[in-house]
């Protein structure tokens, strides 16, 4: 190697570590942006606000760097009610990075069809098992739904970027807010939040009692519990954004989390900003690839001040309420 | 030990795989995953020369063994390119291709102008694929005199060998490919997508905002091997085959059809291995067939 050769060699280096100790401090930027402690009547209060300058992309990268693929996560437990499905997976390495509200891409077939694998969000952790929840809806879950204890599957994660959580929660009451199968990544978020000592109450809302399939199991573990249907076959009849309003006149929570339809996050999200209440979407989308390669599962959202498309897979699917276009 | 290095005459690889436009990102998204060093080569994602927003959702749907997008190539530009992109992707061993697009063939001059003074380009890629806004929106590669026009202009202004990408939407690809060849292009990589669309018949709407997308993966594989097969039985200028490869074996298709290299695309949004996977597919076939030197195999298709 001739000189110059060797001192360019050693500028790249450099460079890179330069990179890798900008993107650090630029996490700590994020988050401390994100967060704005401020005190009222001599109490402690907390403000979400949205990051600054263009940093998100550098945090992101970092987090979908994390990508595991595992092609050989073995089914270890089915359950199912109707059209909805259970799945829990072993899967070590993945389980033991997953945080709530990020996803795995499964490969549904090794054969091409259907094609492109399917994103699900993580439903829960347990040791070195992960699960999935979800609802029959097309060729690939009605596929999906077919497998069996000791099938194994193709599946790439943890994707995407998780859900907010606070450690200074612990003693907080935070409301989440799911509709039909969009409760499959609040269940994770929900065990997160009562091992960091929040107060969880879970709404859950659907059409009628056999869509709220996972009535028993949340019984089971305690959560303050609050069922809505739109025929009324289960708790309050209406739509859970109006079980949610009637809830609010009691209690303000610290924090509000929310996945469901498009258009109950919509009606989730005026509320919340009418009520001046902190709060995270997770969002669907049809995705090519999950891991930010494909650019098709964008959506209008605001950053910096400007409404661009944004990658779901790579930069969601969660987001806060400010940054959602809707 | 099997020789998989491929000789196009304008740029030498390491072995016949190259990663395909829009299906690997800008090439070092996925460094973290895979050793880009082992690949024969990268094609970027397609670039103009200011950045740009894409088409609005949906921009993708599934068919049966395919995919449709209609992305709208958005992108960072040249400018973030070469400054955050190209200085990591030339520290590996691997053809760094630039696909090249452009609104109006000034803009094709454009990128090219810019980038020529970049180092760490091995070949340009162009796409005249993309609409001519000039021109009612219609794409050089469908016509013949359209594709000499801006080839031959890319030519005159290009340091670097330049790719030329076909379009399989065309009554006769015979005769786009020759006026490609005519007009100085290096080599030529075929296909790209196939004009598509879905209908969604609970709302009755198109699947695709975009109405119109460009179907990609297996599904296109058989078409997609005639028309690399015709195109090299008439031109001299080495071919790149591409159109739903995904596995060694779809690889080898194309190279005895007469690619001299191919292409993955749709396969890494599956499965982001997958070139990693082809290569070693071709590997083994020809230790089996006791092949020392894949080139061997090209155009060898007895008829």
């Amino acid at each position: 190697m001739s000189p110059p050769e060797i001192l360019e060699k050693y500028m790249n280096k450099k460079r890179s570590q330069l990179t890798s100790l900008l993107s650090e401090a630029t996490r700590i930027l994020y988050e401390a942006y994100i967060r704005f402690d401020y005190y009222q009547n001599g109490q402690k209060m907390s403000k979400f606000l949205l990051p600054k300058g263009n940093v998100s992309g550098i945090f992101v990268r970092e987090i979908s760097q994390d990508m595991i693929k595992d092609s050989q996560a073995l089914i270890t437990q089915t359950e199912n009610w109707k059209d909805y499905y259970l799945l829990s997976l072993k899967s070590p390495l993945i389980a033991s990075q997953a945080k709530p509200g990020q996803f795995i891409m499964v490969r549904i077939n090794p054969q091409p069809f259907p094609l492109l694998r399917r994103p699900f969000s993580i439903h829960s952790r347990d040791g070195e098992n992960i699960e999935i929840f979800f609802q029959k809806i097309g060729i690939g879950t009605i596929l999906l739904a077919q497998k069996q204890v000791h099938d194994s599957l193709d599946i790439l994660g943890p994707l995407g970027k998780g859900f907010r959580i606070d450690s200074n929660f612990k003693g907080k009451t935070v409301f989440l807010v799911g509709g039909g199968r969009g409760i499959a990544p609040l269940n994770f978020l929900a065990q997160e939040l009562t091992a960091l000592g929040a107060v969880v109450k879970i709404f859950y809302g659907a059409q009628n009692i056999s869509d709220l399939c996972l009535k028993d199991k949340f019984d089971q573990v305690g959560y303050e519990l609050f069922y809505s249907t739109e025929d009324g076959t289960l708790g309050f009849k209406g739509l859970v954004s109006d079980l949610l309003t009637e809830k609010l006149q009691d209690h303000i929570p610290e924090f509000l989390y929310s996945c469901g339809p498009e258009e109950m996050m919509k009606k989730i999200a005026q509320i919340a900003r009418d009520k001046e209440i902190p709060a995270e979407f997770s969002l669907e989308a049809i995705m090519g690839c999950g891991f930010g390669i494909c650019w098709s599962c964008v959506r209008r959202i605001r950053k910096d001040g400007q409404e661009t498309w944004i990658k779901i897979c790579e930069e969601g699917p969660v987001f806060f309420r400010e940054e959602i276009v809707w | 030990m099997t020789d998989l290095s491929i000789d196009l005459g304008f740029l030498k690889l390491k072995n016949p795989v190259i990663a395909a436009s829009g299906t690997f990102g800008y090439g070092m998204e996925l460094a973290p995953h895979i050793d880009l060093n082992r690949l024969g080569g990268i094609v970027t994602k397609g670039l103009y020369f200011n950045p740009r927003p894409g088409n609005p959702p949906p921009r993708l749907v599934e068919a049966s063994m395919g995919l449709i997008n209609a992305i709208g190539l958005p992108g960072i530009g040249v400018k973030r390119f070469s400054e955050e992109i190209l200085p990591q992707l030339r520290e590996y061993d691997t053809a760094v291709i630039v696909n090249v697009c452009g609104e109006s063939e000034d803009e094709y001059l454009s990128v090219i102008d810019f980038l020529n003074q970049k180092q760490g380009i091995s070949a340009y890629e162009l796409n005249i694929s993309c609409p001519n806004v000039k021109k009612g929106g219609l794409c050089p590669a469908l016509d013949p005199e359209a594709t000499f026009s801006v080839v031959s202009l890319v030519k005159k202004k290009s340091s670097l060998p330049v790719i030329t990408k076909l379009s399989p939407n065309v009554t006769d690809i015979e005769e786009i490919a020759l006026s490609a060849q005519k007009a100085g292009s290096d080599g030529i990589s075929l296909v790209n997508t196939f004009l598509a669309m879905g209908v969604d018949v609970e709302t009755r709407k198109p699947k695709l905002a975009n109405l119109f997308g460009g179907l990609s993966g297996p599904a296109i594989k058989p078409i997609a091997l005639r028309m690399v097969f015709q195109v090299a039985s008439r031109v001299k200028i080495p071919i790149i085959g591409l159109g739903g490869i995904f596995s060694g074996q779809d690889a080898l298709e194309f190279m005895v059809a007469g690619a001299k290299a191919i292409e993955v695309g749709t396969a890494n949004l599956v499965d982001p291995e997958a070139t990693l996977k082809i290569i070693q597919e071709l590997e083994e076939y020809c230790q089996r067939k006791g092949i020392e030197k894949i080139e061997e195999i090209v155009g060898t298709l007895e008829c």
